[in-house]
């Protein structure tokens, strides 16, 4: 790592900084440093300890280990309030101002000019209106705030951040802002560019935390790339091609797991879903893309890149706004997931927690959820076709412990997974669309779900299979989808040939091989 | 018995419910000599016990109907204002009735108030499922409106009637209290469609994870109005118990603040505010509690002005006791109910073998 910041003295270093949540390491040993004057991207997929870091330095964790300097002396952050005096202000994804308060309101909330104990409004509105000229934006300071679309409302907070950060008159001297573009479209991006670049002008150093790659490129200096919790380097971003950035951050898993590699193509069973121009806006570009029995395909892609997005429209879960489906050879259009389940597609979303598992209920119950609910709550399933079916499928993927009547919540999460996927293999359904069944599950488990996902396919089942390991997707797909800030940009077919170089090229430029 | 036997006694769900309620019951024992007694006057049973069920039978059916709604994650504070509408329609149409007596036209008045019910359920359980208003905002505009309506109904005057028929609903039959068939037929008829049918499961797992549940594929909207719908009709036939026991139909004052109790009920019950599990004995033991509570109240003549305070601060006990992690700290030996989902998913079937005394 070369010495080449604009200044030589950085104006935060972070040194040797652990974390650890229960059990589970978050950040360890991670070094950081930031100059003045610069635009510095924070880089990483899921997990990878980038909000740990940034909580970490904005006084909302306590460190475990580790050393932060600000210009050279040690501080320890001990509150986000503490955070703020020393000059580290934070504008995070979600705009944490009142939208039914004015633009000056808010960007004076809670440090109100005041005089002997009233707020002196008329100077408050002059003070804000200076303000937002100061910075470029042509802002009625006495709208509310909620009448500006999200974009104006990014930028206000930034004001305000910049602004009142340092509280006591300290300037800012440090600005993170956790993901700020993901909810604008492109013109709005290119506003929020112009005041970083202007305030980075006036010498604050700029955190950056973005999923998409264009912008990297485009606004920042340097970058600092995570993964797993360690560091895995600092680059200028001018001397770092993109396939080398994604190299960095996807990284490689060590081949400790069976190989399960795909040798052959067989032959495919006909098209299960056909997708047609099928997008939907904020969401994912219209893309074709169809799926055969018989077929595992994978999906690859940074975080954010649409992998999820893409599944939900295929299985009603989001209705798309553009295109057309066609299954089984039929077009449809599905209400809901009650109508693609209808159908013959299955879904195991990405958050086991959130959108899978009913924790309070038994694994029996979770198991025959979603054949209950197919066949209607008059339905009921006979009990001894539940239990056996739940016996089977419990012995089947080895789900611990073995007994139907344990609570899922309290299984561990590779067991919880097998749970959802006996949930919807007791459906049999055509299409099987797996969202990151292997994330946060014990090896062993993961083996065990990469071969299951092999069985069904030679058996004849669809499967869509999303994860954010390339290795696995190769391994297991015959067909592998590249998604790159949320569009589909190729489709290989998968085989000897294909690497993981290749998929990284794609990822990075776009571009078909 | 063994001791293993008695375990599994005081494991059960409804045990500490149905411990509180003999508790309760004994204790008017010494103010009250013969306050189990039951005797037969008049043709009717009668007796301290005969009327807590006749007082406590329309509460368990609103608790009952409040508790799929709990369960789902919601909650109906119109239940009160149901229950002034029904009995209100009820009375109207006797009121005008030639003969007051006539059986048929009863039916039909009591027809017409649960066809009302039902309509203001389905109001109700759209507003919550269709348009996506907060259930307890959804409710209210019906808690309040609705007694509004109920004094459209009876002209705002209090609409008394003297009808045979109407006053056997909250009267007698067979010489027991015609509530507690009602009461058990609601009870029989809520646990087959609930247990007997996938209804329960589907209701627990909606309010469970209502998320995960419609990627399930469970049709989740249609779970919500079919709960605020029983709901309504279980208010609606305790409106109208109320109103045939009274004589009469009052805007203002049937079902006053009884979603408070019947919420209450659910809870003591056993089930939880947040939604998911529900248990149909659990209400029906609230509901007594909270029944033999307000009786007890009177038979040992507490003063009152004090009224109000002694059974909040009874209730207080009651909730306190039915936590387990209360139980835990101040009697540490009835540790072991099975709920415990923070636990350490390892202890969990090891706890359940252990034997009594080595936990303690």
């Amino acid at each position: 790592m070369a010495e080449t910041g604009p200044a030589p003295q950085p104006v935060l270093r972070m040194t040797g900084i652990s974390k650890e949540f229960t059990a589970v390491r978050a950040l360890s040993e991670v070094n950081f440093r930031l100059f003045p004057g610069e635009i510095h991207a924070l880089l990483g997929e899921n997990g990878a300890g980038k909000s740990t870091l940034i909580k970490v330095l904005t006084g909302v964790y306590s460190l475990d280990a580790g050393v932060v300097e600000l210009d050279g002396s040690v501080v320890r952050i001990s509150s986000p309030h503490h955070a703020q005096q020393l000059g580290i202000s934070t504008v995070y994804q979600e705009i944490n101002l009142c939208p039914n308060l004015t633009v000056a309101e808010n960007i004076f909330l809670g440090h109100e000019l005041t005089a002997g104990g009233a707020i002196r409004w008329r100077q408050t509105r002059k003070a804000a209106a200076a303000l937002v000229a100061r910075f470029g934006l042509n802002v009625d300071v006495s709208a509310l705030l909620g009448t500006y679309p999200v974009a104006i409302q990014q930028l206000v907070a930034i004001v305000r951040a910049v602004e009142l950060g340092g509280g006591g008159g300290v300037p800012t001297r440090v600005l993170i802002l956790d993901e700020p573009t993901s909810s604008l479209d492109r013109d709005e991006v290119q506003v929020l560019f112009g005041l970083m670049r202007r305030l980075r002008d006036e010498g604050v150093a700029i955190i950056f935390v973005s999923h998409f790659l264009d912008q990297i490129y485009e606004i920042c200096d340097r970058m600092t790339v995570l993964r797993n919790g360690r560091l895995v380097g600092e680059r200028m971003v001018a001397d770092t091609d993109r396939v080398e950035l994604v190299r960095m951050m996807i990284g490689k898993e060590l081949g400790t797991l069976e190989q399960l590699a795909v040798t052959e193509r067989p032959e495919f069973g006909a098209p299960v879903v056909t997708a047609t121009g099928v997008g939907r806006r904020g969401g994912i570009a219209p893309f074709d893309l169809t799926l055969h029995a018989g077929e595992v395909t994978g999906l690859a892609g940074l975080l954010g890149s649409g992998r999820t997005e893409l599944a939900r429209l295929l299985f009603g879960a989001d209705s798309p706004d553009s295109g057309t489906l066609q299954i089984g050879g039929a077009p449809a259009s599905l209400s809901g997931p009650h109508a693609a389940i209808d159908k013959g597609i299955a879904f195991c979303p990405e958050n086991r927690k959130t959108e899978g598992l009913v924790p309070d209920l038994t694994v029996r119950e979770n198991i025959i959820l979603a054949m209950q609910a197919a066949r209607g709550w008059t339905r009921p399933l006979p009990r001894e076709q539940v239990d056996a079916l739940v016996g089977r499928f419990i012995r089947a993927l080895d789900i611990r412990p073995a007994d139907p009547e344990a609570k899922a919540g309290a299984l561990s999460g590779g067991n919880q997974q097998k749970v959802l996927l006996a949930r919807w293999l007791i459906t049999e359904p055509k299409l099987l669309i797996l969202d990151e069944p292997t994330r946060g599950i014990d090896v062993g488990a993961k083996a065990e779900i990469q071969k299951l996902v092999a069985k069904l396919a030679d058996d004849g089942m669809a499967v869509l299979f999303i994860s954010a390991e390339l290795e696995e997707v190769l391994r297991l797909s015959h067909t592998v989808g590249v998604l790159r800030d949320r569009t589909l940009v190729a489709r290989l077919d998968n085989g000897p040939d294909v690497t993981e170089e290749q998929i990284m090229h794609t990822i990075a430029s776009g571009a078909h091989p | 018995m063994t001791a293993l036997n008695w375990r599994g006694v005081y494991r059960h769900h409804l045990f500490w419910p149905a411990a509180i309620l003999v508790a309760m019951l004994l204790f008017n024992l010494p103010f009250t000599p013969n306050f189990f007694s039951i005797h037969i006057r008049n043709g009717h049973l009668y007796g301290s016990l005969v009327s807590i069920l006749i007082f406590g039978t329309p509460l368990i059916l609103v608790a009952l109907g409040m508790t799929l709604v709990i369960a789902t994650g919601g909650i109906d504070l119109s239940v009160g204002a149901v229950m002034a509408i029904s009995g209100a329609i009820a009375c109207w149409y006797i009121k005008g009735l030639s003969n007051q007596n006539s059986l048929g036209g009863v039916a039909i008045a009591v027809l017409l108030a649960l066809v009302a019910a039902l309509a203001l359920g389905l109001w109700n359980g759209l507003l919550v499922a269709r348009i996506g208003v907060q259930p307890i905002i959804a409710t209210l505009i019906l808690m309040v409106a609705g007694r509004g309506i109920a004094q459209l109904v009876t002209g705002g005057f209090i609409i008394t009637v003297l009808s045979a028929p109407y006053a056997r609903i909250g009267g007698y039959a067979l010489t027991v209290p015609t509530g507690v068939f009602i009461a058990a037929a609601v009870v029989l008829g809520m646990a087959a469609l609930t247990r007997r049918t996938a209804l329960g499961l589907l209701v627990e797992s909606v309010g469970g994870n209502a998320e995960a549940s419609r990627l399930a594929g469970v049709r989740a909207r249609r779970i919500t109005i079919m709960v605020y719908v029983f709901c309504a009709l279980c208010a609606g036939i305790a409106g109208l118990m109320n109103s045939s026991n009274l004589a009469d139909a009052d805007a203002n004052h049937a079902g006053l603040w009884i979603e408070l109790d019947a919420i209450l009920a659910v809870v003591i019950g056993g089930t939880p505010l947040t939604g998911g599990r529900f248990s149909i004995g659990g209400t029906v033991l609230g509901a007594l509690i909270l029944q033999t509570l307000k009786t007890t109240i009177y038979t040992i003549g507490v003063p009152s002005q004090a009224n109000m305070v002694f059974e909040a601060a009874v209730v207080i006990i009651v909730c306190l006791i039915q936590s387990a992690e209360f139980r835990a700290r101040v009697f540490g030996v009835f540790r072991r109910r099975p709920r415990p989902p923070a636990a350490t998913p390892a202890s969990i079937p090891t706890q359940l073998d252990k034997p009594v005394e080595a936990v303690r």
